[in-house]
């Protein structure tokens, strides 16, 4: 059992914390092709945790498990999430119950006011809460300070939903979904790629508010970058679908340095 | 300025709807009910009963003779067993009626029907903003608001009373956009049509209200053939609002009706339709309504506009061609359209924008989305003729599928005979987006709301033009009817 908890390890040196999330020997893909080949992690309360690893390694795919993506099926293994059975429930309820994927490629939605869709997402919230439901009026409250906090212009409140934005527009607009969710745990899927110095500061400025004692993150990137403003606690590295090395932040540095290549593992 | 509110009550029992058709129910009236079959004979019947002057005789009886050398349409891209047009009752009737005073003499069981389907006709209960000429079977069974209208000048009544009370306004107009022989369905209507709406509004006049006909079948076996005439004079405005249901049977049952509507020197006319017949068993594909429509707008004078805006979700069969003849200089005519097929449900249905004066505009947007075995084609014809200097038309129709069975089809014709015309076509096909779902649900938002929002943004554009709260329920309505279809 010892060898699939490295940040579980990790963690009984910092001292016990909650566990949210559990991923134990996850095997899971695509038609029938294993593409995420027995991945083990834990998250805990409190937690960052970078996700790094060549193209195609399985991060989108392990993410979109996460998620609950309907074409991607899990093949083996558990996902723990607050004590459910994580593999159970449908997209809309992992949602609800707290969990927040930050697309790589957001999906345009033409047609859907972007400002109405928020409205949905955060009533299916409040709803599930058991609080009352907001009108439009009351949540273009809400709204407006949030869209504040990103830097985006209230103009795209009223724009179809990611429709024509740039690719660092739709990048924002994840992380206004974000703010206004305040997710448990958030699965950032390279929100950091094609924005600009500005446009990461305030990617990492959301994710710095969002964490808490009672909140974790999932960070996949490419780059050292967003790390500087957004200190991970862990970094994995995920190569054909396993983690292949963990470590801390500094990890990030050496493979900053060296690649991936020292990382590949041996064929057997 | 022109909006305007809807019963809200129709429109939620139409959504309580869901796959299982809610207003599958009959009423328990006695009726009469004409023998079936058609001759020459029926025909003077009908016009006996309805008490009708010599024109209107003799307008039926040249559209039966019409009838009687035409063919049924082959050319429609939709399927059905031969109709037996001797197999099918032309009258019917709730029994007893003479010529109402008041609500008070209506058939209880009949207010209770349309109370049941939201539509309640008592003063005390009816809407306030909204009139409604409720029709049921052959004939239409009351009109609300009427004394209010005609403080306005504005006549809103059963087009049976019109024919009696305003027999010159019926003489001038009837036909005159939709001839006796125009098609098969349409011949046959004007030959046998027993009731429908009729509205005159006056020069210089803005309806104080939305107008409505209800209509409602309930005799099994009998057609339903309504009639409907809209006529609005210089500088006026009217917004029409159409809703349809019926009881559910094994057997098909025909509805051809005929709309016609003028406008002159500067009116206009905005006509909507949320058409929600039964569309037969969804897995059998058994019964369900024939909606054979012929729908048709003039624009006599200049600067007049006629807009039509439909949301077909139901009928076994539907072939409605809601049109516009551009005739008045500068006029301009609109087609926006929703049309939702699933189960068996096969619809051909589009729009003719025949361009005859100068600096005519046309516009057609139109949204087909079919489900499960549904076919689902578009028809346009956008025709410009020497005349029409300077006429433009822009055409953009997209489909999507939901499903595998299912099909789109796309048939737009345009001829023109004036190069100084400008015609725009665009057209896609695209399957609901999985993707799309999983983005809105990965937000928390259940499935069944994230099919209304792809589905609803799919549609955006003619919703928009539907009064605020049928909006808002024709796509709730949309949503249910896909529930089971996206799976
Ligand atoms: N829907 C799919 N259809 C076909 N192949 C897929 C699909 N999803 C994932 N794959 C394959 O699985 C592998 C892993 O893809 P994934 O998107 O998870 O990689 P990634 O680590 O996120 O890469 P990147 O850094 O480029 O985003 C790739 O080889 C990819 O082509
Ligand atoms: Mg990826």
């Amino acid at each position: 059992m010892e060898n699939f908890i490295l940040s579980g390890a990790l963690n009984q040196i910092n001292g016990r914390k909650d566990s949210m999330l559990e991923i134990k020997d996850l095997h899971a893909g695509f038609e029938g092709t294993e593409i995420v080949k027995g991945i083990s992690l834990t998250v805990n309360k409190g937690e960052i945790h970078a996700i790094m690893g060549p193209n195609g390694s399985g991060k989108s795919t392990l993410s979109k498990i996460l998620a609950g993506h309907p074409a991607y099926e899990a093949m083996g293994g558990t996902v723990t999430f607050m004590g459910k059975d994580l593999l159970e429930l449908s997209p809309d309820q992992r949602a609800l119950e707290g969990i927040f994927l930050g697309f790589q490629y957001p999906v345009e939605v033409p047609g859907v006011n972007n400002a109405e869709f928020l409205r949905m997402a955060y009533n299916a919230k409040m709803a599930r809460q058991g609080k009352e439901e907001l009108d439009p009026l009351d949540f273009d409250d809400i709204l407006d300070e949030k869209m504040k906090l990103v830097g985006m212009d209230s103009k795209y409140k009223d724009r179809s939903l990611n429709e024509g934005f740039s690719g660092g527009e739709k990048k924002k607009n994840e992380i206004l979904q974000m703010a206004v969710l305040q997710p448990k745990l958030a699965i950032l899927d390279e929100t950091d790629s094609g924005l600009d110095i500005d446009a990461l500061r305030v990617v990492a400025n959301g994710v710095n508010k969002l964490i808490n004692q009672d909140n974790a993150i999932i960070l996949i990137t490419h780059y050292q970058r967003l790390l500087e403003y957004v200190k991970p606690h862990y970094v994995h590295v995920l190569s054909k679908g396993e983690i292949v090395k963990s470590g801390d932040k500094s990890l990030a540095l050496d493979l900053e340095a060296q690649g991936y290549d020292w990382l590949t593992p041996v064929p057997k | 300025m022109k909006t305007n509110t809807v019963p809200k009550p129709s429109v939620s029992e139409v959504l309580e709807n869901k796959d299982d058709y809610k207003y599958g129910f009959t009423t328990d009236i006695e009726s009469d009910v004409f023998l079936k079959g058609l001759d020459e004979n029926v025909i003077r019947a009908i016009s006996q009963k309805k008490n009708e002057p010599p024109f209107m005789l003799e307008f039926r009886l040249k559209a039966y003779r019409k009838w009687l050398t035409m063919k049924e349409p082959a050319w429609p891209n939709v399927k059905y067993p031969p109709i037996d047009y001797q197999n099918i009752s032309y009258y019917a009737a709730p029994k007893a009626r003479k010529k109402l005073e008041s609500l008070d003499e209506v058939d209880p069981e009949i207010l209770k029907t349309f109370e049941k389907l939201g539509i309640p006709l008592e003063e005390q209960k009816r809407l306030s903003n909204v009139a409604v000429d409720a029709v049921f079977d052959s004939v239409s069974v009351a009109t609300t608001h009427k004394k209010k209208l005609m403080e306005h000048g504005i006549i809103f009544c059963p087009i049976s009373e019109a024919v009696q009370e305003y027999p010159e306004l019926v003489e001038e107009y009837l036909g005159t956009v939709v001839p006796v022989g125009d098609n098969f369905f349409a011949a046959l209507n004007s030959a046998v049509f027993t009731d429908g709406s009729f509205v005159y509004i006056p020069p210089d006049t803005v309806s104080p209200m939305e107008l409505s006909t209800y209509f409602r079948i309930n005799t099994e076996e009998t057609g339903q053939f309504e009639r409907t005439l809209i006529i609005c004079a210089e500088n006026s405005y009217v917004s029409y609002l159409e809703g349809c249901t019926a009881p559910r049977f094994d057997t098909n049952q025909l509805h051809a009706a005929v709309v016609e509507l003028v406008t002159l020197d500067n009116a206009e006319i905005k006509y909507s339709t949320v058409q929600n017949w039964y569309a037969g068993d969804k897995e059998t594909g058994k019964g369900g309504i024939y909606n054979f429509v012929t729908k048709r707008g003039k624009c006599l004078g200049k600067d007049s506009k006629i807009s039509w805006t439909q949301v077909e979700t139901g009928s076994a069969i539907t072939w409605k061609y809601p049109s516009c003849i551009l005739m008045g200089d500068n006029s301009s005519g609109e087609f926006y359209s929703v049309a939702l097929t699933n189960g068996h449900m096969q619809a051909d249905t589009g729009t003719k924008m025949i361009h005859i004066g100068r600096n005519t505009r046309s516009s057609i947007i139109s949204k087909g989305i079919s489900a499960d075995y549904s076919s689902n084609s578009y028809r346009g014809l956008v025709k410009v003729n020497k005349s029409a200097a300077n006429a433009r038309n822009y055409t953009q129709c997209d489909s999507m599928l939901v499903g595998e069975k299912c099909s789109a089809h796309t048939f737009p014709y345009i001829e023109s005979a004036n190069s100084t015309a400008q015609l725009e076509h665009e057209a896609s096909t695209s399957k609901i987006s999985e993707e799309q779902l999983f983005y809105l649900e990965s937000r928390g938002i259940s499935r069944e709301n994230a099919i209304t929002a792809v589905i609803n943004g799919f549609c955006k554009e003619v919703f928009k033009q539907l009064p605020m709260e049928f909006a808002v329920e024709a796509q709730k309505l949309l949503a249910l009817k896909l529930e089971d279809s996206v799976g």
